[in-house]
C-alpha cells in the first residue's frame, strides 16, 4: 500500500498493527526455548571457542593485536547477520505456507506493517544477542576495544536488521524451508569470504575489491573494526548509513514480494 | 435484504487454465448460501475471488457495493481458508487477541467468539496441541472476530463431530439473521439441506442456483445428491 492510501484510510491504526505483529513474533519465539537458547548462547560459545583456539603461546603477539582481537570484531558482525537471516526466512516462509499471511493480507494490515513488525521483533532479539556476546568478549575474553563498546551493539543490531531484510526477501523465492536454508551459502558465504576477515579488503584482487565494496556485510565488518581500532566514531556512522540503506532496499524488495492477490 | 455480492461474467485463469468459466450469481444479505461441488471444481478459487486475494480474475465482481479486493472491504469480510490459518505455537486466545488487534476490535469480541465456537475450555491451550476439529474452529473464530457483513467459509465443518456440526450451522444462521451474507462451501452433499440457498458447482461452472427445494423439484430428484447427478447427466445429454 502506498503512502497516500495509508493516510486516506486513516481509521486503520498502522502503528498498533505493527506493534501487534512484533509482539506476536516475540511471543512465538519466547515459547520456543530451544531456538531462543541457540540464538543467545551459540554466539557466546563460538566466541569462546575462537578465544581458546588463539590462546596457544604461538599466537601471543610480541607486539600489536593478538589473533583473537583481529578476528573477533568480524565475527561479532557475522553472527547476527546469519542468525537473523535464517530465522527470518524460515519464519516468513512458514507464515506464507500456513495461510496466516494470506489471512493477514485480507485484513486491514499494510505490507509495511508486516515487514516493520518483523524487523522490530528480530532487532530486539539481536540487541540482546549482541549485548551478551559483546559483554562476554570484552568483559571475560579480554577483547581490546578502543572505541565505545555500546557502538558494537548498535552495529550488531543494524546488521541483524540487514539479515532480517534479506531473509524476508529470500522467503519469497523458496518453496520449502529446506530451500530457504540453502540460500544461506549462496547469499551469505560470499559476503563472509569477501568482508575482510580472510584477506584484508585492501589486498583483494581489483575485481573482488569492487565486489566487496557493494556487499553490505563488508561495511558491518569495517564498522566493527573501526570501533576496535579508534575512538573516532565518524567512519562508523558512515558505514552504518550504508548498511541502513541496504536494509531499506531489502525491506522494499520484501514488500514487493508480498502480493495480496496470488494464484 | 439487498445483494451483498453481485458477480457477472466471472472467469479466473490459473496457469493458462480456466478454473472458473463465466459465472453469474448474486448473494443476498441475511441468507446462508451453500456452495457445493466435488473437490477441485473451483469452490476455493471462487471464495478467494470474493475475498479479493485471487489473481487472474476477469469479469465484474462487486462485494458490499465495492469492487472485490477494495481496501475498505478488508474489515467487513470474514474469511476462513481451507487450511487452518492460525499460529500453531500460540494459544487460541493469543491467536484471537493478535488478529483482534490487526482488525481493530476489542478484547471483548475475543471472549464472544470463544463462546460462539465452543472453545472456552481450550482457550489457553496451544493450537498445535488441539484436535483437528478444534484447530478448525480456532480458525473459524478468527473469521468471526470482525463481526463481518460477508462471511466466507471454506469447508468449515470438515471432520467435525455431528453435534458440533449442527451447532455451527445454527451459528451460521444466527449470523445471517443479524443481516450478514454467509457463504459456506462443502463437498458433502448432505449439508445442502441446512442452507437457505444453494449454488451447485462442477468443473468451473454453476450447474444450479436456487433453494434446495426448487433445485430438487426441477431435477425431479429426492435429494441434492440425486439432483446433482440428474443435472450433470442432463447437461451431458
Amino acid at each position: 500500500m502506498n503512502l497516500a492510501q495509508r493516510t486516506t484510510h486513516g481509521s486503520t491504526d498502522h502503528v498498533g498493527i505493527t506493534l501487534a505483529i512484533a509482539a506476536r513474533v516475540l511471543t512465538q519465539l519466547r515459547r520456543d526455548h530451544r531456538t531462543l537458547a541457540i540464538m543467545i548462547v551459540l554466539p557466546c560459545l563460538l566466541m569462546t571457542l575462537l578465544w581458546w583456539m588463539f590462546s596457544a603461546p604461538a599466537y601471543a603477539p610480541p607486539y600489536g593485536l593478538g589473533m583473537f582481537d583481529r578476528v573477533a570484531p568480524a565475527l561479532l558482525a557475522i553472527f547476527p547477520f546469519i542468525v537473523m537471516f535464517l530465522v527470518t526466512s524460515v519464519t516468513t516462509l512458514r507464515e506464507r505456507g500456513s495461510g496466516t499471511l494470506e489471512r493477514l493480507l485480507a485484513m486491514p494490515m499494510g505490507k509495511v506493517d508486516f515487514l516493520v513488525g518483523y524487523a522490530i521483533a528480530f532487532g530486539l532479539v539481536a540487541a540482546v544477542q549482541s549485548l551478551v556476546a559483546v559483554g562476554l568478549s570484552v568483559g571475560l575474553l579480554g577483547l581490546d576495544i578502543q572505541g565505545p563498546v555500546w557502538l558494537l551493539t548498535v552495529v550488531a543490531v543494524v546488521d541483524a536488521l540487514l539479515g532480517t531484510a534479506f531473509g524476508l526477501f529470500v522467503s519469497a523465492f523458496a518453496r520449502t524451508e529446506f530451500q530457504a536454508v540453502q540460500f544461506m551459502p549462496a547469499l551469505v558465504v560470499p559476503q563472509i569470504l569477501l568482508c575482510g576477515l580472510f584477506v584484508s579488503r585492501d589486498h583483494l584482487p581489483t575485481v573482488l575489491g569492487h565486489v566487496s565494496d557493494v556487499l553490505p556485510l563488508s561495511y558491518a565488518v569495517d564498522a566493527m573494526t573501526q570501533v576496535r581500532d579508534s575512538v573516532d566514531t565518524g567512519p562508523v556512522w558512515g558505514d552504518l548509513g550504508v548498511i541502513a540503506a541496504y536494509v531499506v532496499v531489502g525491506l522494499a524488495l520484501g514488500a514487493a514480494t508480498l502480493r495480496r492477490r496470488t494464484d | 435484504m439487498g445483494d451483498a455480492v453481485r458477480v457477472s461474467g466471472l472467469t479466473v485463469v490459473r496457469g493458462g487454465h480456466e478454473v472458473l468459466r463465466g459465472l453469474d450469481f448474486t448473494l443476498r444479505s441475511g441468507e446462508v448460501t451453500g456452495l457445493l461441488g466435488p473437490s477441485g471444481c473451483g469452490k476455493s478459487t471462487l471464495m478467494r475471488t470474493l475475498v479479493g486475494v485471487q489473481a487472474g480474475v476477469r469479469g465484474a465482481v462487486e462485494v458490499l457495493g465495492e469492487p472485490a479486493g477494495a481496501a475498505t472491504l478488508r474489515r467487513r469480510i470474514g474469511y476462513q481458508t481451507q487450511a487452518v490459518s492460525v499460529y500453531d505455537d500460540l494459544s487460541v486466545r493469543e491467536n484471537l487477541r493478535f488478529f483482534a488487534r490487526v482488525l481493530g476490535v476489542g478484547a471483548d469480541r475475543v471472549e464472544q467468539v470463544l463462546e460462539t465456537t465452543g472453545l472456552v475450555p481450550q482457550a489457553d491451550a496451544v493450537v498445535g496441541a488441539l484436535s483437528g476439529g478444534q484447530r478448525s474452529r480456532a480458525s473459524l473464530a478468527v473469521a468471526l472476530l470482525g463481526d463481518p457483513d460477508l462471511l466466507v467459509l471454506d469447508e468449515p465443518t470438515v471432520g467435525l463431530d455431528p453435534v458440533l456440526r449442527q451447532e455451527l450451522w445454527t451459528t451460521f444462521h444466527a449470523i445471517a439473521a443479524r443481516g450478514a451474507a454467509v457463504l459456506v462451501s462443502s463437498h458433502v452433499m448432505d449439508e445442502a439441506e441446512r442452507c437457505e440457498r444453494l449454488l451447485l458447482m462442477r468443473e468451473g461452472l454453476l450447474i444450479a442456483d436456487g433453494t434446495p427445494a426448487a433445485i430438487k423439484a426441477s431435477a425431479g430428484a429426492r435429494d441434492i445428491e440425486g439432483a446433482f447427478l440428474a443435472l450433470v447427466r442432463g447437461g451431458a445429454a
